[in-house]
């Protein structure tokens, strides 16, 4: 017994010297990272190649870490917040947690993509689509206002992924443009209409399969896949609404410095390299297909230019992702 | 506190000492299991009656509990006919291969069930609801009640079926009358272990959308973090575990099944099959196939599909590390924590010792996401040093698979003679060193069982692990849910293929283990 556990316990001592300092660094940087692993992934091994800071992700989802951060107070180990979607960053805010963004970083932002506080800065942008299985529906079967989905003619047709921060951007937006009672109405109606998923890869992989006519999700997952295989995408087509239709609203992905943060410095400059050239360009080239959103960057050329999506305006800073999940809560949908 | 009375005779101090410590340690493992429990109570009180009843009394939990119910109603029954009908053909048959099927019955536990979930989606791509829930359930998890099954049929004296058949019962009343009642024991046992997975299960059901408490608590949580919500979720959740573990209770009742009468048992009979042999091969070889095939040719397509672009190595090598490093701790520190639990529960048995050892079955039937999310707000509100450490998350396996080692390491000791611990103290060592020299030395082979079914159960562990895990870990489960959440399911393949290569000889110790212990 005692050698098979002194072997045992000198395998796992092995084994954690090897592991233990990919799981717990103590220098450099932590970012939490609500945004897809692979695109944060490149933004921060440019980041470490440029300044030799290191930068230690940890995965997850935007309203996890935004309610987290909450949590954690001051005592977060997070240096620097990225998201999605903007609800999350607002709920940070609004808590105070957040340290005010370098001016320089400010500056390489248009002001339309940063929150009026400047507490926190847009990194990258995306669309809500309709996206639809184009052997199913034609163009002009197509809703024309995202309200029109909750309209019983569209009862087992559409499906979207309620659990996700994405969607949740979406209604909060909704929240923002058509107040509280038409919102809840809407949420209510749609609990009879749709069909839930988990993932908007997912909802787009069942209107590829015809399992479903269409679904609400952003722009990217489509213009990724046809980058791939096309294998779940071959028969969907993207519906913009635009006409400053809630359902035409783009979701500004954000960062943040948290006040708390041990690494101000080191925080602050890896949101600047991120809203500079170097984080642009990995949206403009690489396979995330998002918007970029820095001054006189390029986004990817096979997308819809953002100045032709007639999006609503909406403040990102106003966003209430609290409120948007009681809704959600309260109307069976979560 | 019988027990430690009765530890505290007068004229043994020595004996005194050491097992109040080991009593000492066996109480503080058992609140630290306790601790999920007084946490879920804590929220619920502090959310206030109004607050709870309006977020557990609503048509969604409505939904939600009959979505669970309908799915453990449907799964377990399904699960027994169909674990005793294998079990039989294993145990009591003259099948062809029989040692073969009986290995194959328990191999599917080495498929993580949300590989299995991530292997019919792939080959059946719109299966969902209910009825695919049952599907993938059963074929995740009947194992585990094959193989108390197994080792009960077994272990049957075959007198009382012959007393039966001379009575003039035919084969089939002796084995409705005779052999399913005494089988009573390992299928309440089994179905328990089956229903509890059934309550706590993510993945599986998270491919095929069908929603339980589980992946609505989950939900809640990306939502929310720790809200109120995923809380109440999680109290009615707990509730259900209770529901079962009362039902098992009630179900199991306290017939003697002990036979009487002098010498050992005979061998049994094995039935000839004769002319239904062809038949009832079908019966495992379907199983099989639905159970392994499905899981292998699919993770081998896409394999192929990936070709060698998806083999990541350094990124792979990594995570492989992660997880055998916390698989290999976390059993550690299970075994340690359920050693002296498992010594007074052979050495010092008593009304304490059953309280003690009943809130160490607990914590393991709670599932992994209740247990979780109870150490993240613990952590992060009262012991914020130990937040996102490697120590919390270690104690979470510890405190979920508890239970796994317990019962393995009681078994061991049981055959440890108590005497030799005398004598090794008599000879003038220190009461803990004599208990070290003697029976924890010979409660070896059940110590490395019970660490094996331990790192099995970590090494496939994804939601506790997701959420209490330090920053920069990424096991392989972890690995391979990102990638199969991106729809990139040719890149999640190595690591579906990594983890059932790891766990396939762990189950085959498990299928070793169940035949010893029925002494054959």
């Amino acid at each position: 017994m005692k050698s098979a556990l002194s072997t045992l316990a000198g395998a796992a001592l092995a084994i954690g010297l090897f592991v233990a300092p990919a799981m717990a660094q103590e220098d450099g940087i932590i970012v939490y990272n609500a945004q897809h692993e692979s695109m944060a992934k490149e933004w921060a091994e440019g980041f470490t190649k440029e300044t030799g800071i290191k930068v230690t992700l940890r995965n997850g989802g935007d309203s996890d870490f935004s309610n987290q951060i909450v949590a954690e107070g001051a005592a977060s180990p997070a240096d620097v917040f990225l998201t999605e979607n903007s609800p999350a960053m607002a709920l940070v805010e609004a808590s105070g947690l957040f340290a005010p963004v370098d001016a320089d970083t400010l500056a390489q932002i248009p002001r339309e993509y940063q929150p009026t506080t400047g507490k926190w800065v847009g990194v990258a942008a995306r669309s809500t689509v309709f996206a639809y299985n184009k052997t199913k529906l034609n163009a002009d079967q197509l809703p024309k206002s995202l309200l029109d989905l909750a309209d019983p003619s569209w009862k087992g047709r559409w499906a979207a992924s309620p659990s996700g921060a994405d969607f949740q951007a979406i209604v909060s937006a909704l929240l923002q443009l058509k107040g509280e009672p038409a919102t809840a109405d809407w949420l209510k109606a749609i609990k009879e209409n749709f069909t839930a998923y988990k993932g908007n890869g997912t909802v787009m992989k069942a209107v590829n399969a015809g399992e479903i006519e269409g679904g609400v999700i952003y722009h990217y997952y489509y213009f990724g896949d046809q980058a791939k295989t096309g294998e779940n995408s071959g028969n969907v087509e993207l519906h913009y609404f635009k006409n400053q239709d809630p359902g035409a609203f783009v979701s500004i992905s954000g960062g943040g410095v948290l006040a708390s943060s041990k690494h101000p410095k080191e925080a602050q400059a890896f949101l600047k390299w991120v809203t500079g050239k170097g984080g642009q360009d990995v949206l403009t080239t690489g396979t995330s297909y998002e918007y970029a959103v820095g001054k006189g960057a390029e986004s990817n050329p096979k997308l819809v230019p953002l100045a032709d999506l007639q999006a609503p305006k909406v403040d990102p800073a106003t966003l209430n992702s609290k409120k948007v999940t009681d809704l959600m809560t309260a109307a069976g949908l979560l | 506190m019988q027990s430690a009375a009765d530890l505290a005779r007068p004229g043994r101090p020595a004996r005194l000492r050491s097992s109040s410590w080991i009593l000492l340690a066996a109480v503080l493992v058992s609140l630290f299991a306790l601790l999920p429990l007084a946490f879920i109570i804590w929220v619920a009180v502090q959310t206030g009656w109004e607050t709870a009843s309006a977020l557990v009394f609503r048509p969604r939990v409505g939904e939600l509990l009959v979505n669970t119910v309908l799915l453990v109603v449907l799964a377990v029954p399904i699960s027994i006919v169909l674990s005793v009908a294998l079990a039989w053909l294993t145990e009591r048959s003259d099948l062809p291969g029989a040692r073969l099927w009986a290995w194959l019955s328990v191999a599917p536990l080495a498929i993580p069930a949300f590989v299995h979930s991530y292997a019919w989606i792939t080959l059946v791509p719109g299966l969902h609801g209910l009825w695919a829930g049952v599907l993938v359930s059963v074929i995740a998890y009947f194992p585990f009640l094959y193989l108390p099954v197994a080792a009960a049929l077994r272990r049957l004296d075959p007198a009382l079926e012959d007393t039966a058949a001379a009575l003039g019962l035919g084969p089939w009343r002796v084995f409705a009358r005779v052999v399913l009642p005494q089988l009573r024991l390992a299928i309440c046992g089994g179905s328990l272990l089956v229903g509890l997975h059934l309550l706590a299960e993510y993945g599986l059901y998270v491919f095929i959308r069908f929603d339980t408490f589980t992946t609505a608590i989950v939900d809640q949580f990306q939502s929310t973090f720790n809200g109120p919500a995923a809380n109440m979720l999680a109290a009615v959740l707990v509730t259900c575990c209770f529901v079962l573990l009362g039902l098992e209770v009630l179900v199991r009742g306290e017939e003697r099944y002990a036979r009487v009468g002098s010498g050992a048992a005979r061998q049994q009979q094995r039935t000839r099959l004769g002319r239904a042999t062809v038949p009832c091969l079908l019966l495992p070889a379907v199983t099989t196939l639905l159970a392994l095939g499905v899981p292998f040719i699919t993770i081998g397509r896409w394999l192929i599909a990936g070709g060698a672009d998806v083999w990541r190595l350094d990124e792979i090598g990594l995570a492989l590390g992660q997880t055998l490093f916390l698989a290999l701790a976390g059993a550690l520190l299970a075994t340690v924590a359920a050693m002296p639990m498992a010594w007074i529960s052979i050495r010092a048995p008593g009304p304490m010792q059953r309280l003690l050892e009943g809130c160490n079955y607990i914590v393991g039937s709670l599932p992994g996401v209740v247990v979780a999310l109870a150490l993240v707000t613990i952590t992060v509100r009262i012991a914020l040093p130990l937040y996102q450490t490697l120590f919390t998350i270690l104690v979470a396996y510890a405190l979920m698979f508890l239970p796994r080692a317990l019962i393995s390491l009681r078994a061991s000791i049981a055959q440890a003679p108590v005497e030799l611990e005398r004598a090794a103290a008599s000879l003038g060592r220190p009461p803990l060193k004599a208990l070290w020299s003697t029976t924890i030395r010979l409660s070896a082979p059940g110590a490395a069982a019970g660490m094996a079914l331990v790192a099995l159960g970590i090494m496939n562990e994804l939601t506790a692990t997701q959420m209490l895990a330090p920053n920069g870990t990424r096991t392989l489960a972890m690995a391979f849910w990102s990638y199969s959440g991106e729809i990139d399911y040719a890149s999640a393949a190595p690591y579906a293929f990594i983890m059932v290569a790891i766990s396939l000889p762990l189950t085959w110790l498990l299928y070793i283990q169940s035949k010893r212990m029925a002494g054959r």
